[in-house]
């Protein structure tokens, strides 16, 4: 059961008087519970294309089905609280609040919900605790390391228990032993917990923990490897 | 957490800009409640305080400070409708020190208190006021000011009216204190009339203004034509008006104080409302990437605007209620200042207060509907692009 189905999707963006495509008919299917890479020179359309997936970005053309759901049809607000159900953004430089601690900026997706204030401190404990960040919950960003911080961004974006993981170079700006330790994490919330992860990056040694590797080059995907 | 305090973790982002901000919305509202208070102060409120429903005063037309014949008195007394009729006058002068101001009337003791009923004095202490002609009487309010007690004699150097024989030092005897009914501390001495006629050099036979009771409030602008009447043809025409009215007018004298406390506060609000704008668009600015996370997060466009929009609502809010919270910690300092100066009591009105939190509010809304209309149609991609 595929929980990514894009077909014949198109993106282009206007930059001044330039019409720029940027996605060429791309055909995408992802099945629950994978775990792909996406990989490609810069500019080849990657980021773009994640935030497709991710419900952060629209098309020019073509059709774009995410967990259950045609993307095309839902408006601004609908896509948000879509979003905020199904999706966990991971970002390569964390994009964490600076003005609150790590707990507070786990728990900000729960701010939607209708959970309880003590439900949702609860919650968000409950997510610092699998990426091993407890003793950390008081700890402003600033306070951090890069690897610390990745890992308060992970448990952002799995508190509120979506079935996707979207990562945009999530150690794009950690060095390899860091970056090894959120790659495995990333493996656990895949394996263990049945997260679908789609993850752009430029690292062969990054894509190598997918199981699956997708290369786009100028808007199209030319070849996919089993890793 | 809850969505007030990410608002108010967000206005955390640079204490400085933002205490820098508060101080100054704080500043505003602080000169709003307490403009606004003396002005409402001058324009009745002050009025309210010391005047009667039932009385008229009677003033020389063209100026307030010129005198009346004395023999006006009984001729007001003849008009239809007029219960009673005495009389006062500025006397000026200092008590040791010109700072130590307060009016001086020299009266009819008895008539006057009979006027004025909300002036509670003992009934032995005003007989020993009509009997001693060097007699006089002060609120209670002025006995611990200045240390006073009955019994005492009070020296006050005069500057208009010398005694006969050039001297400028009257000196009474202290004979009695009365309590204002409202308790509005308000000081003023009275002394004897006949004793003022008397000594002084010049000016017998007149008095400065009469006050008037009338039996029937509604016949009130009717008896205060046939007063004017009565004598407009004399050397010394009248004007008749409630003592509100009166009180008003005189107050009017230093100018028209609500134009000129609006003309203020409008140039302050005007300054704030750039200020604390420019402030909050450069917020919002500065964090364009994070209210991108935010909708990504799940957070919809009028969410994030309504978290940007609310977090100058706090700001502004909570700048008037401390400004409020100032005013009242002034009325104490400030009630002792306008004591001293011979007016009534500052007290902020719940009208005021409500006024200003209407104004906190509505400051807030306008000055945060720009960076929140921003914050509503920033688009998630373009935004995490900058970033």
């Amino acid at each position: 059961m595929p929980i990514v189905d894009l077909k014949d999707v198109h993106k282009s963006f206007t930059k001044g008087r330039e019409r720029v495509e940027v996605l060429l008919g791309i055909d995408l299917t992802i099945e629950q519970g994978d775990f792909l890479a996406l990989m490609g020179p810069s500019g080849s359309g990657k980021t773009t294309l994640l935030n497709i997936v991710g419900g952060i970005d629209s098309v020019s053309q073509g059709e774009v089905q995410v967990a259950d759901q045609d993307l095309n049809r839902l408006g601004s607000r609908e896509l948000a609280r879509w979003r905020s159900a199904n999706i966990g953004f991971i970002f390569q430089f964390y994009n964490l609040l600076p003005v609150l601690n790590a707990r507070r900026n786990v728990e900000l997706p729960l701010l939607l919900t209708k959970l309880s204030g003590k439900q949702r401190r609860k919650n968000a404990e409950t997510a610092l605790e699998i990426v091993g960040l407890s003793d950390r919950a008081k700890h402003k960003p600033f306070e951090l390391s890069g690897g610390e911080q990745q890992r308060v961004a992970i448990a952002r974006a799995i508190v509120a228990d979506p079935a996707i993981l979207v990562c945009d170079e999530p150690t794009g700006d950690l060095d390899r032993d860091t970056a090894e330790q959120i790659l495995d994490l990333l493996g656990i919330l895949n394996r263990d917990h049945g997260k679908t992860i789609i993850m752009v990056t430029h690292d062969p040694k990054a894509a190598d923990h997918a199981r699956h590797i997708l290369h786009l080059d100028k808007g199209q995907l030319v070849r996919e490897v089993a890793a | 957490m809850s969505a007030l305090g990410l608002m108010w973790a967000n206005l955390q982002r640079r204490p400085v800009r933002t205490y820098l901000t508060l101080f100054s919305v704080l500043v505003a509202f602080l000169l709003f409640t307490v403009l606004r208070t003396l002005a409402a102060w001058f324009q009745g409120g002050a009025a309210e305080g010391i005047s009667g429903v039932d009385r008229l005063v009677v003033t020389a037309k063209y100026s307030i400070i010129d005198p009346l014949p004395i023999s006006y008195q009984n001729q007001i007394l003849a008009v239809g409708g007029v219960e009673a009729v005495t009389h006062q006058s500025w006397f000026g002068g200092n008590y040791q020190d010109p700072r130590n101001f307060f009016p001086k009337f020299p009266v009819e003791p008895r008539a006057y208190f009979d006027m004025y009923t909300e002036m509670k004095i003992d009934p032995a202490q005003l007989e020993a006021f009509e009997n001693t002609r060097t007699g006089a009487v002060v609120s209670v309010g002025m006995l611990e000011r200045y240390g006073w007690q009955i019994g005492d004699r009070i020296p006050i150097e005069a500057d208009i009216y010398p005694m006969r024989d050039g001297n400028r030092l009257w000196e009474f005897d202290l004979v009695g204190a009365y309590a204002w009914e409202n308790d509005n501390g308000q000081p003023l001495m009275l002394f004897h009339y006949d004793f003022f006629e008397e000594a002084r050099q010049f000016g017998q036979g007149s008095v400065g203004w009469y006050t008037v009771r009338v039996g029937d409030i509604d016949r009130a602008a009717e008896i205060s034509k046939e007063i004017d009447a009565l004598f407009e043809n004399s050397q010394n025409p009248v004007k008749t008006a409630t003592e509100d009215e009166y009180n008003r007018s005189f107050f009017a004298q230093i100018g028209d104080i609500g134009l000129m406390t609006t003309g203020i506060l409008s140039a302050v609000f005007f300054t704030i409302l750039l200020l604390t704008a420019v402030t909050m668009n450069q917020a919002m600015r500065e964090r364009i990437p994070e209210l991108a996370v935010l909708k990504t997060l799940g957070f919809s466009d009028a969410k994030v605007a309504l978290i940007v929009l609310g977090e100058s609502v706090v700001l502004c809010a909570l700048g008037g209620f401390l400004g409020i919270l100032a005013t009242l910690a002034l009325e104490v300092p400030l009630n002792a200042l306008l004591i001293e100066s011979g007016f009534g009591v500052f007290e902020l009105s719940g009208s005021v207060v409500a006024v200003a939190a209407g104004i906190a509010v509505l400051l807030g809304l306008v000055v945060g509907a720009s960076p929140a209309w921003s914050a509503n149609r920033l688009t998630i991609a373009d935004a995490l692009r900058r970033s």
